[in-house]
């Protein structure tokens, strides 16, 4: 379907009146891209009635230099430069009326070091378009003179390992539960139990800031009082996320530098707080030697769907350029959506150093993340130490494993818990080094492991039948031959 | 107290053989194994002593265990654990780490707390041992 209306001589093209944005030069079907564009992959559904070749035009353009009319002033610059150019458009495999349209960007329209500024043009204006029913950005090509622009996460997977000096097998953590109304001291005992029985870490949630239960400077205090205590007890680093999440910048701020002041390793922040203030605290974070865990809070109000909003995995590309150490990206086997195919394609965003093109993961572009610092995935929802074979075979090594209610809910109490998790984790990663098929045999690696390990024991016999099967709503649209799907 | 430092400390203590088994899926991997050992076990010291260098054209576990077994002699009282490096481009670290033999009695760690402004403690995490000078500890 990628032939295309012919192109009109200067002086039709700028005679004032209302064109189709396919003639004002934004659909371009013979357009290469250059290794320094950035290119936008869109899932466009036209309103019935209107070409998808248009209607890729007109994202084209009203994410560039377009308006609704000619303007004479287009001639007063490199305006051909300057214009996004769509210049392929098929139809979404098995998707009646859904395009995929490829549009490229020069690099010139964007500004350097700007998440901020990178949104504006790509989803700025585009997504309320009348012309559309839906619009979706499945995918982004980031070209390495832009990757270079960027800082990249603060820390990165290993020195975040060199820090804790924990190598060879994922971290462990727990979501402080509830999350809502414990007081600053019963909270830090949640804390200390489940890193004293084995956790790396804990977590605040994403809406614990500084509230009339327990303001943030108690939360701070008491939750280092057991990361310290905790610390003594095993000799090990142990860090908590503390969430520094608030309403300004300087609030933020504040409350970074006193998370600092008292040692802690890793501080938290929020997707909410937007690309700017993510930016601005991993900058922080980095000249300050500290971790930044960022929550992805709201990311399903426009993740989710597919057929219109962000897909993920572009906010993840976007979160690796700003410059964050940790980022959920799903479990597969736990609570929240998560298609395993899909949820790989984020991981590999998160830890590779180039991301070959993998339709079957949904990825669409080789992309080079020219050295920036890889990012720790955290897989956290609805998981418990029964799992621990699927979780180190879907998720493998490098991520950090946050069980919440599997470690808190234990039924010999919060520490037993955490040295469930801890052992079945240990003995999953010594099982598949000694060359066993974890996948097959893991419920018999667990079974042995617990024969030493009470509480594991009472883990396994507890969650043995939760599982959260239930169909995916975001899988990759793929046909597995390229003609239709490259 | 037991010290938890090494991806195998929740564990039951490694056996010779389950030594060699992990030290071979480091080698399979293109990592070099190297043996250390310390009596200082701050989860902020980093150095511990170095048993020789990193092994980095052995290709057969044994020669690891081996050399865990010749350490033990001279440094039997002490913690001695196995890491391995990888070299590879973007990790050009540490791979694994896990200890192989600890002292016979482990005391563990002081917490002492100064008192700070403003609610604020400054925590210092000391082992007890290292009161004692280098090479008297345990």
């Amino acid at each position: 379907m990628n032939e295309m209306p012919t192109k009109l001589d200067a002086q039709k093209r700028y005679a004032a009146g209302v064109l189709k944005y396919a003639q004002m030069g934004y659909w371009e079907p013979d357009y290469v891209p250059k290794d320094t564009d950035v290119i936008a992959l869109f899932r466009i559904t036209p309103q019935d009635g209107v070409d998808a070749i248009e209607a890729a035009a007109a994202v084209a353009g009203e994410s560039s230099t377009a308006t609704w009319t000619v303007v004479w002033t287009d001639r007063l610059t490199a305006c051909e430069k300057y214009r996004a150019k769509a210049y392929r458009v098929d139809p979404v495999p098995n998707s009646a009326g859904e395009y995929f349209a490829y549009i490229a960007y020069d690099l010139d329209l964007f500004e350097g070091g700007s998440i901020a500024n990178l949104t504006a043009s790509i989803i700025g204006n585009v997504f309320g378009f009348k012309p559309l029913k839906a619009l979706r950005l499945e995918d982004m090509r980031l070209p390495v003179a832009y990757v270079k622009t960027f800082q990249g996460p603060a820390t990165g997977i290993v020195v975040e390992r060199e820090r804790l000096n924990v190598y060879g097998r994922p971290l462990l953590g727990a979501t402080v539960k509830p999350k809502l109304g414990l007081s600053g001291r019963n909270y830090g005992r949640v804390v200390y139990e489940a890193l004293k029985g084995g956790l790396d870490f804990t977590k605040d949630d994403e809406n614990i800031n500084s509230q009339p239960f327990m303001h943030w400077r108690d939360r701070f205090l008491y939750c280092m009082e057991a990361v310290n205590r905790a610390s003594a007890a095993t000799g090990e680093v142990k860090g908590t996320y503390l969430n520094v999440t608030a309403g300004t910048m300087e609030e933020m701020y504040a409350r970074a530098e006193f998370a600092k002041s008292l040692g802690s390793v890793i501080v938290m922040i929020d997707l909410v707080i937007g690309y700017t203030a993510i930016q601005s605290m991993a900058k922080w974070a980095r000249d300050n030697d500290m971790i930044l865990h960022l929550h992805r809070a709201g990311h399903s109000t426009y993740t989710r769907q597919r057929s219109h909003g962000v897909s993920f995995r572009v906010i993840a590309k976007w979160m690796r350029l700003a410059g964050v150490d940790h980022l959920h990206a799903g479990t597969v086997v736990g609570k929240l959506e998560g298609d395993p195919a899909t949820t790989k394609g984020y991981y590999d965003i998160f830890r590779e150093e180039r991301n070959p093109m993998a339709l079957e993961n949904g990825i669409f572009f080789d992309q080079d993340w020219a050295s920036l610092n890889k990012m720790m995935p955290v897989a956290s929802g609805g998981i418990h130490a029964g799992q621990m074979h699927q979780l180190l075979t879907y998720l493998g090594e490098d991520v950090v494993l946050q069980f919440g209610g599997g470690t808190i809910g234990h039924p010999q109490g919060i520490e037993a818990g955490a040295t469930a998790n801890r052992v079945a984790l240990e003995a999953m990663v010594f099982a598949r080094n000694a060359g066993r098929d974890i996948w097959n045999e893991g419920e018999d690696i667990l079974r042995d492991a617990a024969r030493t390990c009470t509480p594991l024991k009472q883990a396994l016999d507890v969650w043995k039948d939760v599982s959260f099967n239930y169909a995916s709503t975001d899988a990759p649209d793929f046909a597995p031959t390229p003609e239709v799907s490259m | 107290m037991k010290l938890r430092q090494g991806q195998f400390s929740f564990l039951p203590d490694l056996s010779d053989d389950d030594i060699r088994v992990q030290a071979q899926y480091a080698i399979d991997n293109g990592w070099a194994v190297s043996v250390e050992y310390t009596d200082d076990p701050h989860p902020r010291n980093t150095y511990w002593e170095m048993w020789g260098h990193p092994m980095f054209d052995n290709p057969d576990a044994a020669a690891v265990v081996f050399e865990v077994n010749e350490c033990r002699k001279e440094h039997g009282g002490t913690y001695i654990r196995v890491i391995a490096f990888d070299a590879s481009p973007g990790w050009e670290s540490i791979r694994m780490s896990f200890i192989v033999n600890r002292p016979a009695t482990e005391p563990g760690f002081r917490l002492i707390r100064q008192e700070a402004e403003g609610r604020s403690v400054r925590y210092t995490i000391e082992s007890y041992a290292v009161r004692e000078p280098e090479g008297m500890r345990y």
